[in-house]
């Protein structure tokens, strides 16, 4: 659009407005009030529920401000007798049909249609025919509808065409008898999908599990940061008698927008689980017995220092999830090397460490969020990008759709997105490194330049075919490229490889290498050193210690794990059993404790989970965002960071006077800014020849995390019961 | 002189007699309470009750406007959808030592289901027992569902 000023008047008050833009965004800009029910500003112009009719000087109508342009001179009365005449007959055509149910309406308290009936409504209807009535769609296990409130706005029907990119739902019928409905009868199933509750302006479209469970007006608003991918999501709970009833988007431009995925919407569901640990718990004699917290973590810290003592302090693993807060994480890296060793991790699901010392200080994207929209150029590397991080994929589709941005795929089978793709280069015979290298040499070869030495072996006799080449020259052009690194990536047995001829690929085409962690805090995780080779802020350590894996492999003597880890959380392996089974002194400070914790822990310490403890959460894009605890803990969980705090103190380590998370944080924002030097690359690495291999275990976007597979709600949806714990590749 | 002979003769005594005698032969107020009891408004309000209707289906849909628009924070509902997939309380709670008898509960009810009766003779002998429960405030609606029915209709036209 031209950014060309014009001037007109809203209101007897002059405005300049860019030509083109709609009435309703320059009144929206200005503050000035225009009633709407179809209009949004991430959807297009519907134009079709004639709310926001204003007077405009010489039409001879009231026009849609919502898709009324402005021109030079325009005279905009929007509080004028015509206007508001023409918006109260609107109104009453809208209420005409609509039930009067608003006292058992969820909607009720947060009605668009019941704010503006108060405003423009008359106090009794003149109508008095019949009402029409719809059957219920039944749109699956998170969406429920009461389709005779729909009014026909349509957000649901763009939300689906323009930013899920599945046409899920549409209009059916003419006139009185148009419907919303999805034609033959299916769930909704897209990731973002239950972003049309927050859409629907009443009360048709609405929060399945949340249902009938409270009133908007007797909740508390808390602001939340999602913990369940790298995102770092803006959420709001609504907490009622210190419960979370449920979770609604928080808008924040350059992070989600207004949109959050259904993962971060529904995983509240799994905060009350029956496994939920409530009390401490010990071990005794192969039985468990509640316990008070001083005697739990006594145990916990009297078990640790015999291990240490008897064993030496390498015979304990400490283990966490890159979903604890920041502050966990520092406290538990703090806790391990206080007492000597260097078993520590939170790369939970990694299987090739071949490569570690070249880690980046930290896995970040490499730009914003927001600018993955504005980028040229996409290749994503290993990622089922739409189920790992919803909301970068959503981004990733608007550049393609909107922008026109060439996205390729490199991944072990080829995973649906509802856009033009470049490339979709799936496995077909050979692997992820050897489209990647077949990528590099393409990419080398357009630019005339020289493969670099470590990498001679792997590009060696690789013909890449006009598929690569495209890639290749999409990537070389353009101002913003970017070659993304996700999950699978990351968790392949060949992730050396990759990450070389990324890094490769990216010098070579002048692209950034961004990162997709796995859960909300893997750029804090590494920030604060939970790494086997690093401390905080990347530095050093002198004797790396065990990764994940080799921990797990060990038969350690003792193992501490911070942040509900269970085995779907690891890579599978049967030495697991067998290693905490056999460890002296296993500490699980978890929210739950399943089936599956209880045989393997000796000392359960019940830790709250995101929604109920203060912390910070760092997003990809380096982002620390700092949030307080909303709800109560349950039972007598505590917040992990508290628990850590007095586990260090017992243990009689120097420095945990914490007395409050922010101090946790600011020691270690402290320490970060003073330590500047980043990481040094030691030797590149050096890829032999390439065996065409995708063993790379899939995670279901439902099976993240121990919050997530407990969401009974997401565990019913097509994705949750392809997989919870991780579906087959 | 006059005074004199006015204190010999008792006449301020008798002057006051002449009160009490009068008081004695005039019609009583009092009422023999328990025995007998003061006419009452149908507007009274007392004792909360829960009602159903005629088919014995519980009236409150769990608005939670009557929790709303409690001035004493007395009301207390939790709410979910019931096995016939309707909006049910799960539980609804009057503290009796909170409540101000105000009766905007009733005026917010759009189902005439929370009602306060006119019932006031009750008392409470254990701790706990202030709470009116769900149970209890529908076991009092089926008692006395004739009186409050009765109540409504004499009360329906000012309405």
């Amino acid at each position: 659009m031209s950014e060309e000023l014009v001037n007109i008047e809203v209101d007897g008050v002059p405005m300049q407005a860019r030509r083109n833009a709609m009435v309703i965004q320059v009144t929206d800009a200005s503050g000035v009030y225009i009633p709407r029910f179809c209009y949004h500003d991430k959807l297009s112009i519907a134009a079709n529920c004639r709310m926001c009719l204003v007077e405009v000087e010489k039409a001879p109508k009231p026009m849609p401000a919502c898709a009324t342009p402005v021109a030079e001179g325009m005279k905009v009365f929007t509080k004028s007798p015509r206007a508001i005449s023409a918006q109260k007959a609107t109104m009453e055509f809208l209420l005409i049909n609509h039930p009067l149910d608003c006292p058992i309406c969820d909607q009720g308290g947060e009605c668009e249609l019941q704010d503006l009936a108060l405003g423009f409504g008359r106090d009794v209807s003149r109508y008095s025919e019949r009402k029409r009535v719809f059957k219920d769609e039944n749109l699956g296990p998170l969406i429920s509808t009461d389709m005779t409130r729909c009014i026909h706005c349509t957000r649901c029907v763009r939300f689906g065409q323009e930013i899920a990119g599945v046409p899920a739902l549409g209009t059916i019928g003419r006139g009185e008898q148009t419907m919303i409905s999805t034609f033959i009868e299916q769930s909704i199933d897209h990731e973002l999908s239950a972003n049309i509750i927050d859409l629907c302006p009443v009360g048709a479209l609405n929060n399945k599990p949340y249902r009938y469970r409270a009133r908007a007006w007797e909740m508390t608003q808390v602001p939340l940061v999602s913990p369940h991918d790298c995102v770092g999501t803006n959420l709001s709970a609504h907490v009622l008698r210190g419960r979370v009833m449920r979770i609604v988007p928080r808008a924040n431009e350059a992070i989600n927008e207004s949109w959050i995925a259904d993962r971060d919407r529904f995983s509240c569901e799994g905060f009350y689980s029956t496994d939920r640990a409530v009390k401490p718990m010990l071990k005794q004699g192969g039985a468990w017995r509640e316990v008070d917290w001083e005697t739990a973590l006594e145990a916990a810290a009297k078990g640790l220092q015999q291990v240490v003592r008897e064993a030496g302090p390498a015979q304990v693993g400490v283990l966490a999830s890159p979903i604890a807060s920041l502050e966990e994480l520092a406290l538990t890296a703090k806790i391990a090397r206080g007492i000597g060793t260097n078993n520590l991790d939170h790369r939970l699901r990694r299987v090739d460490f071949r490569d570690q010392a070249n880690d980046p200080v930290a896995p970040m994207l490499g730009c914003s969020i927001a600018d993955i929209e504005q980028a040229s150029s996409v290749l994503v590397v290993g990622s089922n990008l739409r189920k790992e991080v919803p909301l970068i994929a959503h981004r990733v589709r608007q550049g393609a759709v909107r922008r026109g941005a060439n996205v390729s795929f490199i991944n072990p089978r080829p995973y649906e997105v509802r856009f033009p793709v470049t490339a979709n280069l799936t496995s077909n015979g050979l692997g992820m490194a050897q489209h990647l290298a077949a990528v590099l040499a393409a990419s080398l070869t357009a630019q005339g330049k020289v493969r670099p030495s470590n990498l001679a072996a792997a590009v060696e006799g690789v013909t890449p075919s006009a598929q690569h080449e495209a890639v290749a020259a999409a990537l070389a052009a353009g101002d913003l490229r970017v070659i993304l690194l996700g999950a699978l990536a990351q968790h392949h047995a060949a992730y050396s490889e990759l990450r070389a001829l990324a890094m490769a690929l990216a010098d070579a085409t002048g692209a950034r290498l961004g990162y997709l962690p796995e859960g909300g805090n893997g750029v804090g995780a590494a920030l604060a050193g939970v790494l086997p080779h690093r401390a905080a802020g990347g530095r050093a350590v002198a004797a790396p210690g065990l990764n994940a894996v080799e921990m797990l492999g060990a038969r350690l003597k003792a193992y501490v794990l911070v942040g509900g880890i269970e085995s779907a959380d690891l890579v599978p392996s049967s030495a697991i059993e067998a290693s905490m089974r056999g460890a002296d002194c296993v500490v699980a400070i978890t929210p739950y404790a399943s089936e599956e914790i209880l045989a393997n822990a000796s000392v359960i310490l019940p830790s709250a989970v995101f929604a109920e403890t203060s912390g910070t959460w760092v997003n990809v894009e380096g982002r620390w965002q700092s949030v307080a605890g909303v709800s109560k803990p349950a039972g007598e969980a505590r917040p992990a960071w508290k628990i850590l705090r007095v586990l260090g103190n017992l243990l009689g380590l120097a420095g945990f006077e914490y007395v409050s998370s922010d101090e946790v944080r600011d020691e270690l924002r402290h320490e970060l800014d003073s330590y500047t030097d980043g990481v040094a690359i030691t030797a590149a690495f050096a890829p032999g020849r390439l065996a065409a291999m995708d063993v790379t275990r899939e995670v279901g976007i439902y099976g993240v995390d121990a919050i997530v597979r407990r969401s009974a709600p997401l565990q019913a949806t097509v994705d949750g019961e392809m997989g919870a714990g991780g579906g087959a590749a | 002189m006059r005074s004199f002979i006015k204190t010999f003769f008792l006449w301020e005594l008798l002057q006051g007699l002449r009160v009490t005698l009068r008081a004695f032969f005039a019609p009583k107020f009092t009422v023999q309470y328990p025995e007998e009891k003061t006419p009452q408004s149908p507007r009274y309000r007392g004792l909360h009750a829960l009602r159903r209707y005629a088919n014995g289906q519980e009236r409150c849909i769990a608005c939670k406007l009557c929790e709303a628009v409690c001035p004493a924070l007395a009301i207390t509902i939790e709410s979910d959808v019931s096995t016939d997939g309707t909006r049910r309380t799960t539980r609804y709670d009057i503290d009796l030592f909170k409540c101000i008898y105000c009766g905007f509960c009733e005026e917010a009810c759009p189902v005439d289901a929370i009602v306060e009766t006119r019932i006031h003779e009750y008392h409470m002998e254990n701790r706990g027992e202030n709470i009116m429960t769900k149970d209890k405030l529908l076991a009092l609606g089926e008692r006395y569902e004739a009186m409050i029915a009765a109540d409504k209709a004499a009360d329906a036209r000012y309405r």
